[in-house]
């Protein structure tokens, strides 16, 4: 469904993604673990065209992408929960899901909040809340719902564990095993190893930018090294 | 009503007229400072543009013979709005599109070129001296005491309140309504995620630009007609009013660029009205710095959030 082949990054001369290859299959919880500044948050982002690929290809369902504009790219059939959530703080959630169906007609739109809302009942208690003025968890939720209101096929996810109470943790995961039900196939960035890995059909380990692991889940899992560096032993 | 409570009531409405047409100028200041964060200093001769617009489109009418009141009012209105966007969307894909995300110092220093070489192309169009703009409505209401003092309200102050309040109307509806307008908030309040929902940053810059040179014409259409004489050089002074209006209110929130340029105008007319008018300028400026020492986001401004 989306391939990079050969992609290098750079941040001004400093090079963050060396060659990095990675196939997502459609369908699949793909994960990709590494340790901080590793190059996680680089390597998605590159998939949406901020940063740039310097060299390499970047295919997303047949197609080259790594030349568009990223508003193009994202409306290809992807979405982005980013690092950080950066939902739109004085915006009301109804708002910030609506931002996510930007490009979408008004029907769609409207089916698609539907949706949303049941698979995050939150959200519709807090409807007319402002973003801002919400706990971390929610935040989360709402960054998921906004990026969902795309109906994107692969659905990109940066770190949604970070900073959340273990309940919460939980929470989301199983949010999005559920997603994958749907058939939205799920690349996922954790630093939370252990519960990625388990939930993943396939994962990546990255350091300091380059590939250096690929398996499925539970070979990662129980891999010696992986064990070692990841998973506290 | 005693002689000063009249002389006040009239420099109140002078002050509501002149502030007014200083918010419509301010909220391109503000637009293009909340999304963008850089001061448009050519702003001033996109609304000084506006001015010459109308003042060719009504001349260009009084040849034609059209002479009916409000179909030169609207084509000046309509075709002011048309050149000033035109030259407001120009200038941003010409001279600060190429720049953008460079240090933002380099689009400041253009915008003072791009203010500058603006100011002198219609100089060289239009020379320099002032030119009369027709006084196409006249006359008024009088009110208060004949033998203490006659306030005055003209029908052209009426018509700069009411096409201000139209115009803020329409902004706010289309601002916290609209689906372009949300699209303008979410871009002022995270530039980069909306780009990563799929929306095309620049076309919405570039929006904030056309609403504000469209606000901006008004104000010269509005300006022009209540002073009665225009030049080159009108626009830096409105300009800077407005900017300061800009600042005052909160620079990057709508609401206070309104509330700064109302502020600003009727501080303005208060001072004339008890002291000689040349220090007019001067409390104008002071009352920046002093709103600025206390609020350093001016009014209505919120502290800039970090944006990691
Ligand atoms: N905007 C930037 N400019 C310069 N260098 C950057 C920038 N963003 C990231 N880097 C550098 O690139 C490297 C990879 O960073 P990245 O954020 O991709 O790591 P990460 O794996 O997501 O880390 P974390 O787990 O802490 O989120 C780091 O060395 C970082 O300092
Ligand atoms: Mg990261």
């Amino acid at each position: 469904m989306l391939k990079l082949d050969n992609v290098s990054t750079f941040y001004g001369k400093i090079q963050a993604l060396h060659h990095v290859s990675l196939e997502i299959n459609r369908g699949e919880i793909l994960t990709l673990i590494g340790a901080n500044g590793a190059g996680k948050t680089t390597l998605m982002m590159t998939i949406c065209g901020t940063p740039r690929a310097q060299s390499g290809h970047i295919v997303f369902d047949g197609r080259p992408i790594q030349q568009m504009k990223t508003s193009d790219i994202m409306r290809q059939g992807l979405a982005v929960v980013p690092e950080g959530r950066h939902i739109f703080s004085a915006m009301t959630v109804e708002e910030n899901l609506l931002m996510g169906s930007f490009f979408r007609s008004r029907n769609e739109a409207a089916a698609q909040l539907d949706h949303v809302l049941t698979l995050f009942p939150r959200l519709k208690e807090r409807f007319n809340q402002r973003g801002g003025t919400m706990s971390g968890g929610e935040q989360q939720m709402l960054a998921i719902g906004r990026a969902l209101m795309s109906q994107p096929r692969l659905l990109l996810l940066d770190e949604p564990s970070l900073g959340l109470a273990p309940l919460v943790i939980q929470q989301i995961f199983e949010i999005i095993e559920r997603l994958r039900e749907e058939g939205v196939t799920i690349f996922l960035v954790e630093q939370n190893a252990h519960q990625a890995l388990r939930i993943a059909d396939r994962g990546y380990v990255l350091e300091n930018g380059s590939i250096v692991m690929s398996g499925s889940g539970d070979a990662l899992l129980n891999d010696d090294n992986v064990r070692k560096a990841y998973l506290g032993g | 009503m005693t002689e000063t409570s009249l002389y006040v009531l009239q420099q109140l409405i002078n002050g509501l007229t002149i502030g007014s047409t200083y918010a419509l100028i301010a909220i391109g200041y503000t637009m293009v400072y909340g999304i963008i964060g850089m001061i448009n200093f050519a702003h001033g001769e996109v609304y000084m543009i506006g001015t010459y617009t109308a003042f060719i489109t009504i001349i260009g009418l009084f040849t034609m013979g059209v002479s009916s009141l409000p179909v030169v009012l609207l084509l000046a209105l309509m075709t002011a709005i048309i050149i000033s966007s035109t030259y407001g969307y120009a200038i941003e894909r010409v001279a600060y599109r190429p720049l953008r995300g460079g240090p933002r110092l380099i689009p400041l220093i253009t915008a003072i070129g791009m203010s500058i070489f603006l100011q002198n192309y219609i100089r060289l169009a239009q020379g320099s001296r002032d030119l009369a703009m027709p006084a196409l409505i006249s006359g008024g209401i009088e009110f208060g005491d004949p033998d203490v003092f006659e306030v005055s309200l003209s029908w052209m102050q009426l018509i700069i309140w009411g096409v201000t309040l139209a115009s803020m109307t329409a902004l706010a509806l289309f601002i916290s309504r609209s689906r372009l307008g949300r699209a303008c908030r979410a871009c002022a309040q995270d530039l980069k995620m909306a780009n990563l929902l799929g929306i095309d940053t620049n076309r919405i810059i570039a929006l904030t630009f056309v609403i504000g040179a469209a606000l901006a014409a008004i104000a010269g259409v509005m300006l022009g007609l209540y002073y009665g004489t225009i030049n080159p050089y009108i626009g830096f002074m409105a300009g800077l009013k407005a900017f300061t209006a800009a600042v005052l209110g909160g620079i990057g929130s709508i609401p206070g660029a309104m509330l700064g340029g109302l502020i600003l105008g009727i501080t303005e007319a208060m001072t004339a009205a008890f002291f000689p008018s040349e220090y007019k300028d001067v409390v104008a400026f002071s009352l920046l710095v002093l709103i600025l020492l206390f609020r350093p986001t001016g009014l209505l401004g919120k502290p800039e959030v970090e944006k990691v």
